[in-house]
């Protein structure tokens, strides 16, 4: 498969990385090998075979209702890079 | 004998008799880390005092010291999953396995070190430089889990808590030359494991014997209200059942595990722990385990596809590091992701955007959960006639440090006999079979059916009643070894 550099540009801004030129043509031949070994699986036949994206059948697994402490204010914020006490702090982001 | 030549359960056993005292199981496990440490960089962390298990209860490992791999969230000591963007995080809470070994005695000695968020199986994608195998500082111990097999290996400590997406910690434990497993998915809590696949993720045990490793498992598994994918087990049970009794168990050994790139040395070390189980009175032949090519692509299309969703919280926001200067919000993600992340991370959160991207969604990622259906049928086909299954772990002995890294596909491939395992939900045990000609550890691993845990640990401890390779010790502190382990 042909990774172009739009292709990386795109991936790299919905995961919100930035790649520098060099970087960006490394990565996609990377991607290109080890996308054309996942062909492999076109050999398989899967006709029939219901996705499985968890391996028990596990379904609305519901907890009582009842209110319980979560981690307090001070100590989730003690471990933000900023914050003034009340609040995580971000640069401005509405104008 | 030396403290640390000790299994995890001998020395409890010492504590409870008073032959030795908590204070000087602390000192020897100190004494160790202080003397392996500078050649093996085992731990990212290393704790200042040890609290001590304030009471020696009747917990079968109170008192032991142990320490945890660092992608576990330990409260007020620094949990950095090897990698910049996290920084200095210091969490406000345990995990859950972390809870429940405190409140049995544990003591921690600080945390392990590790491939970036678990992802690599050489453990040198690790922002702290490379854990080394105590066998031989040139060679990795393997990974993710690569800093507790070494520091297990090395007697650094009695026992480690390690994670395990896709072989973590049993290829570790193999190239390190100690016992360790992957339960039953859904066996431990993975409140506070810092995520990196969710569907494949679980933690487990890495020790020297497979009693340490059932006696430990008893102590961290169970229902927890805070993982909803946790399983109602009983508490205990499993130490206590240990017979080393396999007369009559029907154990397969797959061809197809046996084939390929598999070094001689390692398929001739398998066959011979088949030998030693058969001579136990358990029943051995050859099967089939068809699928075995598609698991490495489907787990690779799986692990990133849910990393790259997992990963998307570190954005310096709530925690961990942050990009200084940045002007906008838009700017302080990218800057912060781009510098906080490492190479091999960003590989796999790039692919895992990409196969989750609306065009490639159907042919990869959907076709990577039907190849997992397949491949989970497949087994129920297989343990419809066999109790366990014997595989190697990995298809060499340990890597030298540099080797893996320069061929990312070949370093994927070496994970397949590790990844089937996790894309089924299924106990694995990785245990010390014997080793090659230049003195590196070589390793088995038992697979067994969905909550065949037990079985899986008690073969392995009828294996280790007749083998000592679980005893063996890299000599000297960390030394390196040559050809004259055998």
């Amino acid at each position: 498969m042909n990774i172009t550099e739009a292709r990386i540009d795109h991936l790299s801004d919905l995961a919100r990385l930035s790649l520098p030129g060099g970087e960006k043509e490394e990565i996609a031949r990377e991607l290109e090998r080890i996308l054309d070994y996942m062909a492999v699986l076109d050999g398989l036949d899967t006709a029939g075979a219901e996705p499985l994206s968890h391996v028990f059948p596990l379904k609305n697994v519901l907890r009582p209702d009842e209110t319980a402490p979560s981690a307090d204010r001070a100590s989730l914020l003690a471990g933000a890079p900023a914050a003034d006490g009340e609040s995580f702090l971000v640069p401005k982001a509405v104008e | 004998m030396e403290l640390y030549e000790l299994t995890a359960l001998e020395l409890a056993g010492q504590l409870r008799a008073g032959a030795v005292t908590q204070a000087e199981a602390i000192a020897a496990a100190a004494g160790r880390i202080a003397a392996c440490q500078p050649g093996n960089n085992a731990f990212i962390t290393v704790a200042d005092s040890p609290a001590p298990a304030p009471a020696l209860s009747a917990s079968p490992l109170a008192g032991v010291p142990m320490a945890y791999k660092d992608n576990l969230c330990t409260r007020g000591m620094r949990t950095t999953c090897a990698s910049k963007i996290l920084g200095d995080f210091t969490p406000c809470y345990d995990a859950t396995a972390v809870e429940r070994l405190t409140a049995a005695g544990a003591v921690s000695m600080g945390k392990l070190n590790l491939d970036e968020f678990a992802m690599g199986s050489t453990c040198e994608t690790s922002c702290y430089g490379p854990a080394k195998n105590p066998w031989d500082l040139t060679r990795s111990p393997g990974g993710s889990s690569g800093g507790a097999a070494a520091a297990v290996a090395a007697g650094e400590v009695w026992y480690a808590i390690g994670s395990d997406t896709g072989g973590s910690i049993r290829q570790p434990a193999a190239h390190c030359g100690v016992t360790g497993m992957k339960p039953t998915y859904g066996s431990v809590s993975r409140y506070g494991l810092v995520a990196y696949a969710s569907s494949l993720d679980q933690l487990g045990p890495i020790a020297r014997s497979a009693a340490d490793c059932a006696a430990v498992l008893e102590l961290i598994r169970g229902r927890d209200p805070r993982d909803a994918t946790s399983l109602d087990l009983p508490a205990g049970g499993l130490l206590c059942a240990l017979t080393g009794d396999v007369r009559g168990r029907r154990i397969g050994l797959p061809a197809e595990c046996f084939g390929g790139a598999l070094e001689p040395e390692v398929a001739a070390a398998v066959r011979a722990a088949a030998g030693v189980l058969r001579a136990r009175g358990a029943v051995v032949e050859e099967c089939s385990l068809p699928l075995l090519d598609y698991a490495v692509p489907a787990y690779y299309i799986l692990a990133c596809a849910e990393a790259s969703s997992n990963l998307a919280r570190f954005d310096g926001v709530k925690y961990g590091w942050r990009a200084e200067g940045c002007g906008s919000l838009e700017e302080l993600y990218r800057r912060t992701r781009t510098e906080g992340f490492g190479p091999e991370v960003k590989k796999r959160i790039l692919l895992g955007t990409f196969v989750l991207s609306a065009d490639c969604y159907d042919s990869y990622y959907k076709k990577a959960l039907q190849a997992r259906a397949r491949l989970k049928a497949a087994f129920d086909a297989v343990f419809q006639r066999y109790d366990l299954l014997l595989t190697p772990v990995a298809p060499t002995t340990a890597p030298r440090l540099g080797e893996g890294l320069a061929d990312p596909l070949s370093l994927y491939l070496s994970d397949i006999y590790t990844v089937p395992a996790n894309l089924a939900g299924l106990p694995a045990l990785s245990m010390p079979c014997g080793f090659d000609r230049s003195g590196l550890p070589i390793g088995a691993q038992l697979i067994g059916p969905a909550l065949g845990d037990l079985a899986v640990l008690d073969a392995a401890h009828a294996y280790q009643q007749e083998t000592d390779w679980h005893r063996r010790h890299p000599d000297t502190p960390a030394a390196a070894k040559g050809g004259d382990a055998l």
